[in-house]
């Protein structure tokens, strides 16, 4: 194990929905500048294990440390004064506003009135997404009138606009086409050199054996286990998410 | 000729869908004019129907927000009369005992004490939908029956007049205007300060170097506003006051009255109310947080929780608005009438919601517009108007209003099926 602290450490989490373990006492953690990825089929329970650590839900029990101190995260205003930022499966993008409004949502640059201010929000979004999408071209519209590839890149924009220190990307690529899903390799990357830890959510198993330094893989609401990603093989991590079975013969983390 | 006319609408940066209500009421205005051999055309009609428009249309800018939330309000109706003979039982019943009759603060108690109420009552509804999760429809059904009921109770079925005389003036009729002169001050500043707003959204857009419309486009953007501020005061100030409430009115000033003396109406004072809480509405819903996060709501629920706004006290102050505006209304009701019946308010409701439906508030949540709600409410009051002056029996009127709804509506779909809007 690292000495150096973790920068979030979630421990002994469980969530039920109806008698359901969603999620059954499971303990992950991330290290500054690391990618970990959560792996398992659908209902494995790895959305609802990030949505505990982003605010959308409680978890019933477990304890979640952020730096090496408890934190207390009981809504997504919470989990955003911990800098953790999250850019959700579904983008959670008001399909009405424009793109600057989504980026700005919640967090709105005001005037000295005190009243939104457009035009300085519509400023800072050509600017970001001019770095992370320059092609991007429609500020005055609103974002249902987005590509796929468009929404996701105004979704990750916010995430990455507020000095993340913690980043939850769900499926970040699932929208994208093969370019588009390169630029989302270059930014992690380049998040990482900056010291972000990123838990990186996804089912492609190459996804992750290229992006992430670790892998924790989840199946029916419990841990498997969590491995470094240079110790195992493609097999190895399929039959940890198929068969629940731990590789032989390498250190595993549960 | 058409391809013309779009890139022309498109310069000037205008909403189709407004010019589509101006048309409609324009055309609803000539019709009726034709029928009624230009009376409906008259100072005195306009004057009338911006008087009787102003109370629904107060409200209907609270419902867009309301239903851009994807809730309804069926309960302003009811509640517009509870407040309406709680306040005139407080002005005719307990406040000239307390303070003498005609104290000059009867009309400042009794105009906090209406928007008090609405606001309080409007909150706590909004608590039961926000934070008990009971659907609004439910909860302002309920309201709709209690409130009634209520409004009985207050003096026992007992109609309240006549009401504080300052007070009345809050409803329009003769005395109850700005006059010629201030009419015009009132245009003119009115005017000067949309053309100023105009230009320094011009200036600000500049000095970030987003592109801005061409200098004519905005010019005659310009013009349009004043124009149209200045011709309504124009219209409103057309209007003779008739002989009978001249010799009161010169009376109380002493002045004397001689024959041939006219004096014009000018703006009556609710239509004034209504235009600052229109402006106001239209600044909070663009310009503030509150505003955003109602349209964000509205759009994608579970998006703007996700975004950290708390949608259950978004609840609680989009109702504890309406039921402001709600007590506004009733002021305005009350204060035209002179009297407060049990049967203040019946139907409101439904006015109310269709002004903000006919002015392309979508049900499904996440659009609508204050301007559209105030058109939206113009349009039914010229339509009922329009009918009783022709001579439509009222069960009549109920049958085209109710389908002029529908078709509306249905009117919106498609053309925000055509745009992808």
């Amino acid at each position: 194990m690292d000495k150096q602290t973790p920068l979030v450490e979630m421990r002994d989490i469980h969530i039920s929905f109806g008698g359901i373990k969603a999620v059954d006492h499971v303990s992950v953690d991330l290290m500054p500048g690391e990618v970990v990825g959560l792996l398992g089929h659908n209902g494995a329970g790895k959305s609802t294990l990030i949505k505990i650590l982003s605010g959308a839900y409680q978890g019933d029990g477990g304890e979640i440390y952020i730096n090496g101190e408890k934190a207390e995260i009981n809504n997504p205003r919470d989990a955003r004064k911990y800098n953790i930022e999250t850019i959700y499966q579904t983008l959670a993008l008001a399909d009405n506003l424009d793109a600057a409004s989504n980026l700005f949502l919640g967090r709105e640059l005001t005037t000295p009135l005190g009243t939104v201010n457009d035009d300085a929000m519509e400023a800072e979004t050509r600017k970001i997404m001019g770095k992370l999408n320059p092609n991007f071209q429609k500020f005055a519209e609103p974002v249902s009138a987005l590509s796929g590839g468009q929404r996701q890149s105004v979704a990750i924009a916010r995430a990455v606009y507020f000095d993340a220190k913690i980043l939850i990307m769900d499926e970040p690529t699932a929208a994208l086409g093969p370019h588009e899903t390169q630029m989302v390799s270059e930014l992690i990357q380049q998040l990482k050199a900056q010291g972000i830890g990123i838990f990186l959510i996804s089912h492609d198993i190459h996804d992750v054996m290229e992006l992430c330094d670790r892998a924790s893989v989840m199946k029916n609401g419990q841990l498997v286990g969590t491995v470094d990603v240079n110790d195992v093989t493609d097999d190895d991590l399929l039959s940890m998410i198929i068969l629940g079975k731990k590789p032989e013969g390498v250190p595993v983390q549960t | 000729m058409q391809n013309q006319a779009k890139s022309l609408i498109n310069k000037l940066g205008l909403d189709p869908r407004l010019l589509g209500m101006i048309g409609a009421l324009v055309v609803i205005w000539i019709v009726f004019g034709v029928f009624t051999d230009g009376r409906f055309l008259s100072p005195r009609n306009f004057f009338n129907v911006s008087v009787q428009s102003a109370s629904v249309a107060v409200m209907a800018t609270g419902m867009v927000f309301v239903i851009v939330t994807r809730n309804i309000d069926l309960s302003v109706g009811s509640l517009l009369g509870f407040i309406g003979m709680s306040v005139a039982a407080l002005q005719v019943q307990v406040l000239p005992d307390v303070l003498g009759l005609g104290h000059w603060s009867i009309w400042i108690i009794s105009v906090f004490a209406a928007i008090l109420m609405g606001a309080a009552l409007g909150a706590f509804q909004g608590w039961v939908i926000g934070y008990l999760t009971v659907p609004a429809f439910i909860v302002t059904l309920g309201g709709f029956l209690v409130y009634r009921g209520a409004m009985w109770w207050v003096t026992k079925g007992q109609t309240q007049a006549p009401l504080d005389p300052t007070f009345r003036l809050l409803g329009g009729g003769a005395e109850g205007t700005l006059g010629e002169t201030l009419s015009w001050a009132f245009g003119i500043i009115a005017a000067l300060v949309a053309v100023g707003f105009m230009l320094l959204s011009r200036r600000n857009k500049a000095s970030h170097g987003f592109s801005v419309k061409p200098a004519w486009a905005e010019g005659i953007l310009m013009a349009i506003a004043a124009g149209g501020i200045l011709l309504f005061v124009t219209i409103m100030n057309s209007y003779p006051i008739p002989k009978g409430a001249m010799k009161r009115i010169t009376k109380a000033q002493g002045i004397e009255y001689t024959d041939g003396m006219v004096w014009n109406h000018g703006v009556a004072i609710p239509v004034v109310i209504l235009l600052a809480v229109a402006i106001a509405m239209t600044i909070v819903a663009r310009r503030t947080r509150f505003g955003r996060y109602v349209y964000a709501t509205g759009g994608n629920p579970e998006a703007a929780e996700l975004s950290g706004i708390n949608t259950r006290f978004l609840t609680v102050k989009i109702f504890a608005l309406m039921g402001a505006l709600t007590g506004i209304a009733s002021i305005i009701a009350s204060a035209r009438l002179n009297a407060v019946d049990v049967g203040l308010g019946t139907l409101d409701e439904l006015r109310v919601i269709a002004a903000a439906v006919i002015g392309g508030t979508a049900l499904s949540g996440g659009a609508g517009t204050i301007y559209g709600a105030v058109i939206g409410a113009l349009i039914m009051q010229s339509l009922q108007s329009g009918m009783a002056s022709v001579g439509v029996d009222a069960p009549l009127q109920n049958i085209v209003v109710g389908v002029v709804l529908v078709f509306a509506v249905w009117v919106d779909i498609v053309y925000r099926r055509r745009t992808g809007a």
